[in-house]
């Protein structure tokens, strides 16, 4: 158990919301400094017109990260459609100093031959997906958040040549749209949108009309308004044969998220205890995993219901 | 152009050839396709009887196979492809990168055309598909302009296939797991959007309560229709607005495009609604066949508008992503 888990990868996923450029740049300052994950994918996932807000910073963040003995990542767009938006993921593409993350097949496709990573976006349901994948040049594969966890080890087992993540925290990115809604509930479109989803540095909650929580708002994208979080499947998600776990950044003690996980991969925390000290790293968050039994992805099956380390 | 008509029965795909389609497109009574809703879509007897029908009329059929395969059950996504294949298809309309490599090695002699699944925004992506496994046609995601479509269209070594009229995804086609988040049951796996078996209507007082799963997704007053809750249709509270947060009840009505969209290179044009009744089907069909003329030198004709608008769902519409505006 302890040798199997001890491959296991932290991965700490893209921040999905617009910070405000400070607070981004020193959210990773500390993510280097203190934070025990293994990989940081950088870049903006959601919205091309953000991108101006974190370019400035990049390198000066990619290479305190890698000071800190950290892999980089540089992640592409989710959705490419107008002309500024393909020209930026070719130069995003023909860089070869860093490794890039395809979130859509455009990216896939000017990498072509090279080594690179697929993101949680590409719709990789199947090993013979993945298959495909891989004979272009793809070595790891973030697989999408809704997969339960029979077909994670399916699609393990089918292509062995992949290393595979899992979303293991936070908000679930369920759509995304040429519309955005963030700006029309605030009485704008998206071409005047005025980045008022900076507002809302960790989702606009969507609420049903009876009030009860539901979905959230980050510009373009449509997240669960729960956040995810397998900590207490991680001994399922070894089992599975799973390489990696994508930690997805929310406006919480991200530090400490990765902590957790870490302690339960080393076998140092019962993985059924975890989920207390993850909702305590994150105030006011309801938590999901859902998904992963294959249920409605809102659901919380409990942490006792799902079992921890054999004793 | 072509005109590529949906069919959810062997009657309405009758009808939908009778009613002057170039083309007609259905899917399999399963998972495999996207409108994998109760009631609805052909046994492979029915599609045997369907291409025959279509083919001595000169008209084609298009099969749809684009869902995913879910990971431990791929022989149901490749049995409907060997199926189609097998009862002459002349198109296979897919999605999964899967199941590409699988009908380009087994089937190579057949069309296939990447569905609006795949979610194939850019030339990039096409060009993937094209390379990969010999895609000739790509149906286009309901996000791109009209000019964003003719850019993509003067760049990309295969066909483009557009939606012009009925049901509206607001969401990237094939990137939304709304559905699976509200009530397990996911568009990508299943075929299913907001799936009719967790649907619940329950009065409260003088309203109408529509409920997806657990949650609420709209509620009607007694002046007001009580629509179907199409999770992206529903009324919402977010931040101070309380409302359509992400689309009002509306169809696509992009006739008005027409042109635009023939200027633009485009090879067919799509109307949604395997799921609609015949008089849909026929209606919809015979009005569009006007507007684009007969393709034998007959000039389009006017079309009766207000007859579309009645047939629209939600009897409002709207020309959607075409117009840069709705964004």
């Amino acid at each position: 158990m302890e040798q199997a888990s001890s491959r296991l990868r932290l991965v700490l996923g893209p921040v999905l919301f617009l910070w405000d450029a400070t607070v981004w740049r020193d959210f990773y300052f500390r993510i280097a400094d203190e934070a025990d994950v293994d990989c940081v994918v950088l870049g903006e996932v959601v919205c091309s017109k953000r991108q101006h807000f974190h370019e400035p910073l990049l390198d000066q963040v990619a290479e305190r990260l890698k000071a800190a003995g950290k892999a980089v990542r540089l992640a592409s767009l989710a959705l490419v459609t107008n002309e500024r938006e393909v020209r930026r993921t070719h130069q995003l593409c023909t860089r070869d100093d860093v490794e890039i993350e395809a979130e859509d097949l455009s990216a896939h496709h000017l990498l072509r031959g090279r080594p690179h990573a697929i993101g949680p976006l590409v719709n990789v349901y199947n090993g013979a997906a993945a298959q495909v994948l891989a004979a272009r040049g793809a070595r790891s594969i973030c697989l999408p958040p809704e997969l339960p966890l029979p077909a994670v080890a399916a699609i393990v087992r089918d292509a062995p040549d992949v290393d595979f993540e899992v979303f293991a925290f936070g908000r679930v990115p369920l759509a995304i749209s040429a519309r955005c809604a963030h700006a029309r509930v605030k009485g704008r479109t998206k071409d005047t949108c005025q980045f008022v989803c900076q507002d809302d540095p960790d989702g606009l909650p969507i609420d049903t009309l009876d009030g009860e929580h539901f979905l959230a708002l980050n510009g373009v994208q449509t997240m669960s308004y729960t956040c995810q979080s397998l900590v207490a499947e991680v001994p399922a998600l070894i089992e599975a044969g799973v390489a990696g776990l994508r930690l997805s950044p929310q406006r919480c003690d991200m530090v400490g998220v990765a902590e957790t996980f870490r302690n339960v991969i080393a076998g140092r925390l019962d993985p059924r205890d975890a989920q207390a000290e993850i909702a305590a790293r994150y105030d006011g968050a309801s938590f999901s995993n859902g998904f992963l039994h294959g249920q409605a992805g809102h659901r919380l099956v409990p942490s006792a219901a799902i079992g921890g380390l054999p004793d | 152009m072509e005109l590529i008509c949906p069919a959810g029965t062997l009657a309405s795909f009758r009808d939908a050839v009778d009613a002057g389609a170039d083309a007609v497109y259905c899917g399999f009574r399963n998972e495999t396709n996207a409108r994998n809703f109760p009631g609805l879509n052909l046994t492979p007897d029915e599609l045997a009887e369907a291409v025959f029908y279509a083919a001595s009329r000169g008209v084609r059929t298009f099969v749809a196979v684009n869902t995913f395969m879910r990971a431990g059950n791929e022989t149901l996504w490749t049995r409907a492809v060997d199926d189609a294949a097998a009862l002459g298809a002349d198109a296979l309309i897919l999605a999964d990168l899967g199941l590409l490599a699988y009908a380009a090695e087994r089937h190579p002699e057949v069309r296939r055309h990447l569905s609006v699944q795949a979610g194939a925004a850019n030339a990039d992506h096409i060009e993937f598909v094209v390379e990969a496994f010999g895609v000739k046609r790509v149906v286009l995601p309901r996000v791109l302009t009209v000019a964003e479509i003719a850019a993509l269209t003067r760049n990309a070594r295969c066909e483009t296939e557009v939606f012009v009229f009925g049901g509206l995804c607001v969401m990237e086609e094939g990137r939304c797991s709304l559905s699976s988040y509200a009530t397990g049951l996911s568009p990508n796996m299943n075929g299913v959007c907001s799936p009719a078996s967790h649907v619940r209507y329950r009065p409260e007082g003088d309203e109408t309560v529509s409920q997806l799963g657990e949650f609420t997704i709209n509620r009607f007053s007694k002046a007001e229709a009580a629509g179907y809750p199409t999770l992206c249709k529903g009324r919402f509270v977010a931040g101070d607005e309380r409302g359509y947060v992400f689309e009002d009840p509306v169809t696509l009505d992009a006739l008005s495009q027409v042109d635009a969209l023939a200027a633009a290179g485009v090879a067919a044009l799509k109307i949604e609604g395997r799921q609609r009744g015949r008089a849909y089907v026929s209606r919809v069909v015979g009005e569009m066949r006007k507007a684009l003329g007969d393709g034998h030198g007959r000039a389009p004709r006017a079309i009766e508008h207000d007859l579309l608008d009645r047939l629209s769902e939600g009897q409002r519409t709207t020309t959607g992503a075409f117009e840069k505006r709705w964004r």
